[in-house]
Parts: C-alpha cells; sequence; structure tokens
C-alpha cells in the first residue's frame, strides 16, 4: 500500500524512496548540499537489512557500488557537483560492464569549489555521459519532493531494466525544500526479477565474469560498442518524459526543469492572470531529452524561452530539438543564485517583445 | 585381476581454468595465480569466491581463475571487493593487487578496507616496476633501481623512497594477518603458500583484514634473465623488503 502523506525533506524523500525501491546499499562521502541524504540512511538502511558505509572518498564510494551491483544488490550513491565530477570514473566502467547504479546528484554552484548555492550547471555531465568512454546514463530531473520519491524508484527500474547506471539530477534547493509526500508501495529485494550476470559464486553454474575491457583482435571492443549504442537508442525511443502545461494556445513556452521550473511555472501563472499567453515545456527525462515532444510545440509562431539555473547548457539540447522552427530566447544565472519569478517574467516579456532587455536571442 | 586404482598426487587446481597465460617466462604471476587456486581448492572455497583482478599485469586474471570475478578501476579492487562482501557476506572474497594498483593510485582505498576491518583476503604482487606499462617506476620501486621514469635510478630525493604499505597497514586496528613472502626460491614459495591459506582462514573465521605480500620476479621489465631477476630479489629487493610476518593478532597457535 502506498504511504500515507507525510512531510519530508528533498534528501529524507530520495533516501527513503530509494529504501522502498528496495535499495539495501549505499556509500557516500559528506559534501554540502546533500549530507541529510546519507545522514537518513546511516540509519534507514541498517533498519531495512542493508548497509550503509561512508566511505573514504567518492572513487571508494562509487566502487563499492559497483561491488555491490555486481552481485545484484539495488545499489545509490549521492553527492553534490564536486564530489559527482569524482565518481566519472565508477560511472563509465558500471556503464562498461552494464551494471545497474542510481547516482544522485544534488547539484551546487561551480566549476571547481564553487559555492554551496542551488544551481543547475552539471547538465552537460549528466546528459553527454560524463566520463570517458561512448556512453549516456538516463537522467531524471525532479521538480519537487512527490516527483523525487516516483522517479527515484523509476531510476531503480530503469537502472535494472536496461543494466545501467541512472542518474537522480536534483539541486541544493530539492534536496532541503520540505513538501508533502506520499510513497509508492515498497518492493521486497526479494521479489525483484533475478538478474542472470551476477556474482553470488560458482555453485552448480559456470564461473562468471564481469569486465569492461575488450582487447581481442577480432573488433569485440567495436560489437561491445555498437550494442551499447542499441541500448542507447532503445531507451531514447521508450523513456523520454515531460510535463506540458498551459502549452495549447501558448503565444511564449517557457522551457525548464528542476528548480527553475518551479520558478518558471509561478512566471508562468502569473502572465496567465494578465492575459499573457505563456506556458511551460518541463523536461522530466534530461537524457533521452524529449526532442519531439518539444519540436511539435514549436510552430506557430511560437516562441520558445529557455530558462536555466546556469550559462546555458540545456538550450543546446533545445536548439538540437527546435532548430529553426521557432524563435529561441535564453536566459540563465549561474553561480548559484537563485531568481524571483519577477525575473523569469521580465525574461518572457522581453522574449515577446523580442527587445533583448533580458536574456538573449540564440542563433542556430 | 584388477589394476590397482590410481592416485592422482598431482594436477590442475580446480581453481585454475584450463588455459594459456599471457604471462612472461620468469614471472611470479602465473606461480602465485596456482597458489591461489590450490588453497581455494583445498580449502573447499572456490565456489563460494567471487574475486577482485587489478589493473596491471594481473587485469586478465579473470580469463585464467575458474570463479566469479568482477573488473575493478585502477586502484579501486579493494573498494569493490568492499561492497561485494558486505551485501553477500557469505561469500569468499579476494583482491589480487599489484603494487601500482594497491600501493600508489589505490593507496587510500587499500588502507581504509584494512582500516575498517572489512572480511577480504589481499594478495599483493609486489614486483618493484609497473609491468603491463611497460617498466615505470612503481611505489616499490627500490633506491638506486633503474626503470623508464628513473633512468638514472631511483633517488628518495627526486622521487621518493620506496613505500612499505604492509607495515603501514600493519598500524590498522582491522587488519589481523600481514606477511611477506618470496616467489623465487622452493623454499619462498613453499612459505608463501601458507600465508595465502592461514590468510584465507583468517577471512572464513571472520577476524579482519588479511594480506600476504609475495615479492614476484618481473624479468622481462627489469631487463634480466629469469634467474637474474630471481636473484636480484635475494640480493636487492629484501634489503628493502625483509621477508616475514608482520603483524598477526589472529590468535592462530602455528605463529
Amino acid at each position: 500500500m502506498p504511504s500515507e502523506k507525510k512531510l519530508m525533506r528533498g534528501s529524507d524523500t530520495l533516501a527513503e524512496a530509494a529504501v522502498r525501491a528496495g535499495c539495501r546499499f549505499f556509500s557516500g562521502y559528506p559534501i554540502t548540499p546533500q549530507n541529510e541524504l546519507p545522514e537518513y540512511l546511516s540509519w534507514r538502511l541498517p533498519q531495512a537489512g542493508g548497509t550503509f558505509i561512508q566511505a573514504e572518498s567518492e572513487l571508494s564510494a562509487i566502487n563499492m557500488v559497483l561491488g555491490a551491483a555486481a552481485t545484484g544488490a539495488r545499489a545509490l550513491t549521492s553527492s553534490s557537483s564536486p564530489g559527482v565530477s569524482l565518481k566519472q570514473e565508477g560511472i563509465s566502467y558500471l556503464a562498461g560492464q552494464e551494471l545497474p547504479a542510481v547516482v544522485a546528484n544534488m547539484m551546487r554552484g561551480g566549476p571547481g569549489l564553487g559555492n554551496i548555492a542551488a544551481s543547475a550547471a552539471d547538465y552537460f555531465q549528466a546528459t553527454r555521459g560524463g566520463g570517458h568512454g561512448d556512453y549516456r546514463t538516463p537522467v531524471l530531473a525532479p521538480a519537487g519532493c512527490q516527483e523525487l520519491a516516483e522517479l527515484t524508484f523509476l531510476a531503480f527500474d530503469l537502472a535494472d531494466k536496461y543494466r545501467t547506471p541512472v542518474m537522480l539530477l536534483g539541486d541544493g534547493l530539492i534536496g532541503q525544500v520540505m513538501e508533502p509526500v506520499v510513497f509508492p508501495d515498497p518492493i521486497d529485494p526479494a521479489d525483484l526479477p533475478p538478474k542472470d550476470y551476477i556474482l553470488d559464486g560458482c555453485a552448480g553454474r559456470a564461473p562468471r565474469a564481469i569486465f569492461s575491457m575488450l582487447l581481442g583482435q577480432q573488433g569485440e571492443l567495436y560489437k561491445h560498442n555498437l550494442h551499447l549504442q542499441e541500448k542507447y537508442e532503445q531507451i531514447t525511443a521508450d523513456e523520454q518524459r515531460w510535463e506540458e502545461n498551459l502549452t495549447e494556445d501558448a503565444d511564449i513556452i517557457a522551457v525548464a526543469y528542476g528548480t527553475a521550473s518551479r520558478i518558471a511555472m509561478s512566471a508562468v501563472e502569473e502572465l496567465r492572470a494578465e492575459g499573457v499567453k505563456a506556458g511551460l515545456f518541463r523536461p522530466i527525462t534530461l537524457w533521452p531529452y524529449p526532442k519531439q515532444a518539444l519540436r511539435k510545440l514549436a510552430q506557430g509562431g511560437v516562441k520558445v524561452a529557455v530558462f536555466e539555473l546556469s550559462a546555458g547548457q540545456m538550450v543546446e539540447d533545445v536548439m538540437l530539438s527546435v532548430g529553426e522552427r521557432a524563435e529561441i530566447h535564453f536566459y540563465g544565472i549561474p553561480g548559484g543564485v537563485i531568481p524571483t519569478p519577477a525575473d523569469v517574467i521580465d525574461f518572457l516579456r522581453s522574449a515577446l517583445k523580442g527587445d533583448g532587455k533580458v536574456g538573449r536571442r540564440v542563433e542556430i | 585381476m584388477s589394476a590397482p586404482a590410481a592416485e592422482k598426487i598431482f594436477g590442475r587446481p580446480e581453481s585454475l581454468k584450463d588455459v594459456a597465460t599471457h604471462y612472461c617466462p620468469g614471472c611470479g604471476h602465473s606461480v602465485a595465480h596456482r597458489l591461489v587456486a590450490e588453497c581455494l581448492d583445498e580449502m573447499g572455497l572456490r565456489e563460494k569466491t567471487i574475486g577482485v583482478p587489478p589493473v596491471g599485469c594481473a587485469v586478465l586474471a579473470y580469463n585464467y581463475f575458474n570463479f566469479d570475478m568482477v573488473e575493478a578501476p585502477h586502484g579501486r579492487a579493494l573498494a569493490v571487493a568492499t561492497g561485494i562482501k558486505r551485501v553477500r557476506p557469505d561469500s569468499f572474497v579476494l583482491t589480487y593487487q599489484g603494487d601500482g594498483d594497491l600501493a600508489a593510485i589505490g593507496t587510500a582505498e587499500t588502507i581504509h578496507a584494512a582500516n575498517r576491518g572489512e572480511l577480504i583476503s589481499c594478495i599483493f604482487i609486489n614486483n618493484a616496476i609497473y609491468g603491463m606499462t611497460g617498466g615505470q617506476m612503481a611505489p616499490t620501486t627500490i633506491i638506486g633501481e633503474v626503470t623508464t621514469t628513473t633512468p638514472g635510478g631511483r633517488e628518495a630525493k627526486a622521487h621518493g623512497s620506496p613505500i612499505d604499505i604492509s607495515r603501514m597497514l600493519a598500524v590498522c586496528e582491522g587488519a589481523v594477518y600481514i606477511e611477506r613472502c618470496t616467489l623465487n626460491s622452493f623454499k619462498g614459495i613453499k612459505q608463501a603458500k601458507k600465508a595465502i591459506r592461514k590468510c584465507f582462514q583468517v577471512q572464513v573465521d571472520g577476524l579482519g583484514f588479511g594480506l600476504v605480500e609475495l615479492l614476484s620476479p618481473c624479468p622481462t621489465n627489469m631487463k634480466m634473465s629469469p634467474k637474474q631477476a630471481w636473484q636480484w630479489i635475494d640480493n636487492q629487493m629484501m634489503k628493502t623488503y625483509p621477508l616475514g610476518l608482520i603483524k598477526d593478532t589472529t590468535g592462530y597457535e602455528d605463529k
């Protein structure tokens, strides 16, 4: 049965949802602004018969997750931007070895040590693979606690279904905000479908090896890469998720995800109250990007207005989706500064007028 | 009259696949693989074993060992092994790592796994050089040793002194058994097998972290004949890395 409605902080929501989704292993290293998540799991996982380890580094944490995944466990690690950079090595190996895992990134301001405010500047890293080699990871971007709970379940399901690392991409604000949550039905790990590739000792079967190094001279690595690409094509075809708000009759459609989408939605509602036909397109999967859905909206003279908590990263996917079908405008706030709905209203008005006062017109 | 029943007195351990390895003539890895395999067989552990090979010359060990294995990124074997052992505490978990893997890029993982007292058995191959990449300086390269990145020989001032990771690990509370052995003589190999067995027993008994360091010849990268490489271990390497028990808090009577 779904849980009762509870008031919970984002980080705690993700942690609780992970346990309910059957996750029984977490390893992580402290970094602000996501410490509440490992703190929650440090007592909650042992209570559920799972393992919590505070690792000596992000490198170690992601590789403990790799080991846990190799034995069949649903495993999670979390961090914030600088820590996620360190995890990229392990994420690449997970992708190459086709092991499932969930990585949560509660983004903060960068580059370098940056600051600890909410930011969304890791979009490129998250959606383009992040580590070395030709791979992608599904990236889910929640905009609030209820969705965070549901996407945490989805992240583990997608990871298992496609044998791939999956990223939950939030930010410091998503992690800190408290909202009412109803959790989906809990999953008993014993009820999950068996995995035929895991390592549990070779009693009664041939030994198994899980590896990504393919030195063979018969194009083994080439073939492995083609296999991975087929998988990514399948994910791209089947797993795009997005939300459309008031887009049907819109003259201007804001495109934003995560925290930025909450601000943008407030701006859209205020503009609607004033009679301006504004709408919001909110990607939920950042990879695969809901390209066709956005492309469909980009017609009949509608303007597309991209708003990001970065200097402009997702806007490139919007350009790839929309092309020259519609005018694209961009307004981005980097460095962990959170703008108000009023700032976004100014941007949308400016984009409608085309006066270039707030944000800028993007040329393809 | 029936023939007397044949008794098998020697053969390939079940824990080793019947395949040729890529190891060079005179290299210690083949011997170390065999010792590990013999011990697993004798202790009945093969079907419970999950092994983690290193990045380095033994990176392909999963082609040779006949039990479950998973590749780890360079230096991360003990982190991967930690994840495995914690999820499957009934498994027998083994890492097999070289000096670069264990004592340079993976130093943090090594020290913290030992310090947590993870129930993992670690086989540490110390050949004082980077083999797979073609003979560069290792963390364990001894003073004066010529490598491709210390063409004038290793100098403490310029390159740092050789690291004795086994002794460093001995101060970790969670490490209960550490012994240094050698693979360059029959006597050494016999002692090495004894140490590996004991190290495995430590995990079976749930006592803590165990490690066996094996001084191992690398004739190819030392640009020596196998015999010279074995002698070099006796004459040079053992001065920096003396053989023997480094730590034993097992309480086993044989110590």
